[in-house]
């Protein structure tokens, strides 16, 4: 067993886990943030994404050791002072989502897309979410969504979402 | 195009069916606070782990489960014997036909494998690691027997046998017309035979179950689409008393038919917590879905047309090889059934032929996935008439134009012997045609023919039409499904004045919360945000037949409706009473009951206060303000449109890339533009998906190589063009608000439009079919004179 610090959505949490145990495991079976759903064993769909330190990961290739003094941020801690995201509103006003599996993934990876290419192409928009798969929209409206999000003044940057203090 | 344009009727009032609502679900979608099924966590909870056969075929000789017990964590270990005596056999609702062979389906094998992923054993341990840890403890014999994967092979004499009985499972044949007639003599006769591929539904949300019992009543939250079938089934197959049995879908992450299903982990997750007396659960992992959850398509179509010089269509003979898998699940057989009926498309013809052949072959059961069957016919025929065009050297739009039911024409019997209510191909057509910008795209692909560009352009054309809004209980019943079609609801008026509804159509992302807000809201007149509805849980919605078949809105919409109706019956009965007026001089309109020709009314808030308080209600009237209501339909619903598809194919590599595709959807009136838009694009990319990516590969000993999402290729954003999409709006007459349904339209219409651009790029080349999933590998085989 190892002992690990995890900043969570703004939380400080000290587990004692098994080295093996998945950080996508230890979110939702231990720490209750069921918000990162797991779509495969593969990391290859991408529903678990999160930001470990402002940077888009696949929660289900980390192992929690390796998360050991880093900051999470996940779709949970998103809604800051209970005002949404906007990639969040984007995602609805555009209606991006349909059994939205996928989203809590899409969003956090759409983020970190903005951080690092905030006035991305439609083209850029695909290809840098070519890594999280949905089953349901056919990827057109999350397009409009990212771009719509990219077009909304105000802080997408992930860091600065992550830093920010989420209610209890 | 986008759907967002919101109606005002010229009244001023504001419809709420039509508008481009935002849908309600997303509240928790977007910030994680959804109810997956994987995110329960009763206090107690047990894990379970299943061991499965790693053998096509095998006979189990013995399974060690003892070097499991007793590992950190292990609280049992089961192997099929441990179950023999109560599991029971997993139940096939559509026995088609007379002949129909019924294997037993034991949810755990006791005897026998008969695929890879058919689960031997289990453990059941405190977490789901150390579950997963002592499968590996678990020693099973096997002795191999042949595995039976090919269905003509199957079919010959001395194959190898899957069962005892042998390996086919039912013929089904339909005539129509004079088929031999149709055939005698005829100018044109084109041959043609198809593989739809074997494909992995691949919801998002891989499958889970807990099941809990309190020692009474046993309560199961499965990732499923059909609660209230699944109850029912349930309580045949284990014989635990329906009345004690609660189902709940939970918030479901997709379906698109592989979670209309009785799955052995939901009958065997119920027999362990009853004999644990713990909540235990089961979550799959994707590598897991892709062997066990069932899987769709897998025929081969042997087509037969006839036609005349002038490009019309005499007949068309339907030969289909459909591979069951390995059992028969709840709609195996019944799948390439429902395609029986649509071969023939939007078509008119003298006759027509149709002859299914059931396999089993020692693969993943098949049953219903988007579109069940009917994707698969309009695929043969969009196929086949594009061959028509190119033998006859017709344009692709006007030989379908020299066949189609004309507008004018409807209703329409078929062939087939449905009678489509209502359609206009010509404008979905023409409609079609101008946003593609078809004839000058006929012309560059000349000039690139001309040149011989290496990178040919190809134009798909598929007019689609399907049967939905599954379905009338009577022709159900004639065509021997073992359940209704009917959908129930119910509309209560709370004191307060606010709406809940239940209904019994179970959505996993199609959008009723808001779409049904919508229905409410304009018949009750009552504002959208005080409608709330329930769904996915017997306790809460006690009947329903659930969804699929995209039955949600022309079946489960309807019945809300007339609920509605009978609730504003109630309040005009107890209104007047009120207004001390005559039921016939007060009508409802407008959210009250109003006496005509005064300025007196009362709203329904006010009614259902007054209903609550009960101080003052006519004699004999209950003090309820709800009803109950069922809609069984006296037939399908017919959407159809026209989809257009550009491709540009590299005939140096193979590589197709989609460079436009333009879809005209025609599903009758509209409630919600926005949702109606998402579901045609989502439909677009599986179709899409199964002409040039997706495709379950199994080696020649019977193992899947397709158990990931790095091998089954799920189109992801990259892979995908933007669509244009439109509508043409002809209302169904079938239901009293028009609708179509368009839950498989996209998928179904998708297929043929791109395959049909691919061989149309290439048919210069002497090409004139590619085998799906059309690679480029399969692209520059058939290009280069290989087999595609």
């Amino acid at each position: 067993m190892a002992r690990i610090t995890v900043n969570v959505d703004g939380i400080r949490f000290e587990e004692e886990v098994e080295p093996r145990l998945l950080l996508v495991h230890l979110l939702r079976d231990r720490l209750g943030k069921t918000g990162t759903p797991i779509g495969c064993d593969t990391s290859n769909c991408g529903a678990c994404t999160v930001l470990l330190d402002g940077k888009s990961a696949k929660s289900c290739a980390v192992l929690a050791v390796q998360a050991d003094g880093c900051d999470i941020a996940t779709v949970e801690g998103l809604a800051a002072g209970g005002r949404r995201h906007p990639v969040q509103t984007a995602f609805h006003e555009e209606h991006a989502l349909q059994c939205g599996y996928c989203t809590p993934g899409m969003i956090m990876a759409a983020i970190d897309l903005l951080r690092t290419d905030p006035d991305p192409s439609d083209e850029a928009i695909r290809e840098g979410l070519e890594g999280n798969l949905c089953r349901c929209t056919g990827y057109q409206n999350i397009v409009r969504a990212v771009r719509r999000a990219a077009s909304i003044d105000g802080p997408v940057n992930g860091e600065q979402a992550a830093a920010r203090e989420v209610p209890a | 195009m986008t759907a967002a344009a919101e109606k005002a009727p010229p009244d001023g009032t504001r419809e709420e069916v039509g508008r481009a609502r935002r849908r309600k679900e997303d509240a928790r979608l977007i910030t994680g606070r959804t109810q997956w099924t994987d995110n329960i966590q009763l206090p107690g909870t047990l894990h379970v782990a299943f061991l499965r056969s790693p053998l096509a075929h095998a006979r189990i000789q013995q399974v060690d489960t003892a070097p499991a017990r007793g590992l950190p964590g292990v609280v049992a270990v089961y192997s099929g014997a441990d179950f023999a005596a109560e599991q029971g056999s997993l139940p096939c609702a559509w026995p088609v036909s007379d002949d129909l062979v019924v294997p037993d389906h034991p949810p755990m094998a006791v005897n026998e494998v008969r695929y890879v992923g058919e689960a031997v054993a289990c453990v059941v341990a405190t977490d789901r690691y150390k579950a997963a840890d002592a499968l590996a403890a678990i020693e099973v014999d096997y002795e191999p027997l042949p595995a039976v994967l090919d269905m003509n092979e199957a079919l010959a004499d001395g194959a190898d046998k899957v069962h005892e009985a042998g390996n086919k499972a039912f013929t089904w044949t339909f005539a129509g017309g004079d088929i031999d007639a149709a055939f005698r003599d005829a100018p044109v006769v084109i041959h043609r035979t198809y593989v739809q591929q074997r494909l992995i539904p691949s919801a998002m949300e891989p499958r889970a179950v807990v099941a809990t019992t309190d020692g009474d009543t046993c309560t199961l939250y499965s990732a499923t689409q059909i609660p209230h079938v699944l109850r029912v089934m349930l309580a045949l197959t284990t014989g635990i008393p329906e009345h004690r049995l609660r189902v709940i879908a939970p918030d479901v992450g997709g379906g698109f038919g592989s979670k209309l299903q009785v799955t052995a982990e939901e009958v065997l997750l119920l027999l362990m917590t009853r004999r644990l007396g713990r909540p235990v659960k089961w979550t799959e992992s994707r590598s897991e879905g892709n062997l066990t959850v069932h899987h769709g398509r897998d025929q081969i179509q042997r087509v037969k047309l006839a036609a005349d010089r002038d490009g019309r269509v005499r007949g068309l003979s339907v030969d289909l090889l459909a591979d069951m898998g390995a059992y028969l699940m709840l709609v195996t057989p019944g799948v390439p059934l429902l395609g029986a009926f649509m071969y023939n498309g939007i078509y008119k013809m003298d006759a027509y032929d149709f002859r299914c052949t059931g396999v089993f072959t020692t693969k993943m059961p098949t049953d219903a996935y988007r579109g069940a069957g009917r994707p698969e016919a309009t695929y043969a025929i969009e196929r086949v008439m594009d061959e028509l065009a190119a033998e006859l050297g017709i344009d692709p739009i006007d030989v379908r134009r020299r066949n189609w039911i004309a507008h004018e024409e409807f209703p329409y019997t078929t062939i087939a012997g449905l009678t489509y209510d209502s359609g206009h191909y010509e404008a979905a057509t023409d409609r079609a045609t101008a946003l593609f910008g078809y004839a000058d795209l006929r012309a560059e692909q000349a000039r690139r023919r001309q040149s011989r560009d290496p990178v040919q352009l190809g134009i798909g054309v598929s007019t689609y039409t399907e049967m939905c809004g599954l379905a009338p209980s009577r022709i159900l019943g004639s065509l021997r499904y073992g359940a209704g079609g009917w959908e129930h609801a119910e509309v209560r008026m709370l004191p307060t004045g606010k709406v809940e509804v239940v209904t019994g159509s179970s959505a996993h992302g199609q959008g009723h919360e808001t779409a049904w807000s919508q229905i409410v809201a304009d018949s009750l007149g009552v504002p959208f945000e005080d409608v709330s509805v329930l769904h996915g849980d017997t306790a809460v919605a006690p009947k329903g037949m659930d969804t699929y078949g995209s039955r949600s809105l022309t079946i489960g919409g309807m019945a809300v409706l007339r609920a509605c109706e009978k609730v504003k019956d109630k309040a005009r009965h107890i209104a007047a009473h009120l207004l001390e007026a005559s039921a016939e001089d007060v009508e409802y309109t407008g959210g009250s009951v109003r006496v005509r020709g005064t300025g007196a009314g009362r709203t329904i808030q006010e009614n259902a206060l007054a209903v609550f308080t009960a101080h003052d209600l006519p004699d004999g009237v209950e003090p309820r303000l709800d009803a109950q209501a069922t809609f069984d339909p006296e037939n399908f619903s017919f959407p159809h449109g026209t989809h257009l598809c550009a491709v540009e194919v590299d005939t140096e590599t193979g590589m197709s890339r989609i460079r436009s595709y333009v879809a005209v959807d025609d599903v009758g009136k509209v409630v919600n533009p926005l949702i109606v838009e998402g579901q045609v694009h989502g439909g677009l990319a599986q179709g899409i998906g199964q002409a040039l990516f997706e495709e379950a590969v199994h080696d020649a000993d019977g193992n899947l190589l397709t158990t990931t999402l790095a091998d089954y290729l799920v189109p992801s954003a990259a892979d995908l063009p933007d669509f244009i999409t439109d509508r043409t709006e002809t209302p169904a007459v079938s239901n009293p608000l028009g609708v179509k349904g368009v839950g498989e339209a996209g998928t179904i219409a998708s297929t043929p439009a791109v395959v049909n651009a691919i061989v149309d790029a290439l048919r210069p080349y002497g090409v004139n079919d590619v085998r799906m999933p059309c690679s480029p590998e399969r692209v520059w085989r058939a290009l280069n004179g290989g087999a595609s």
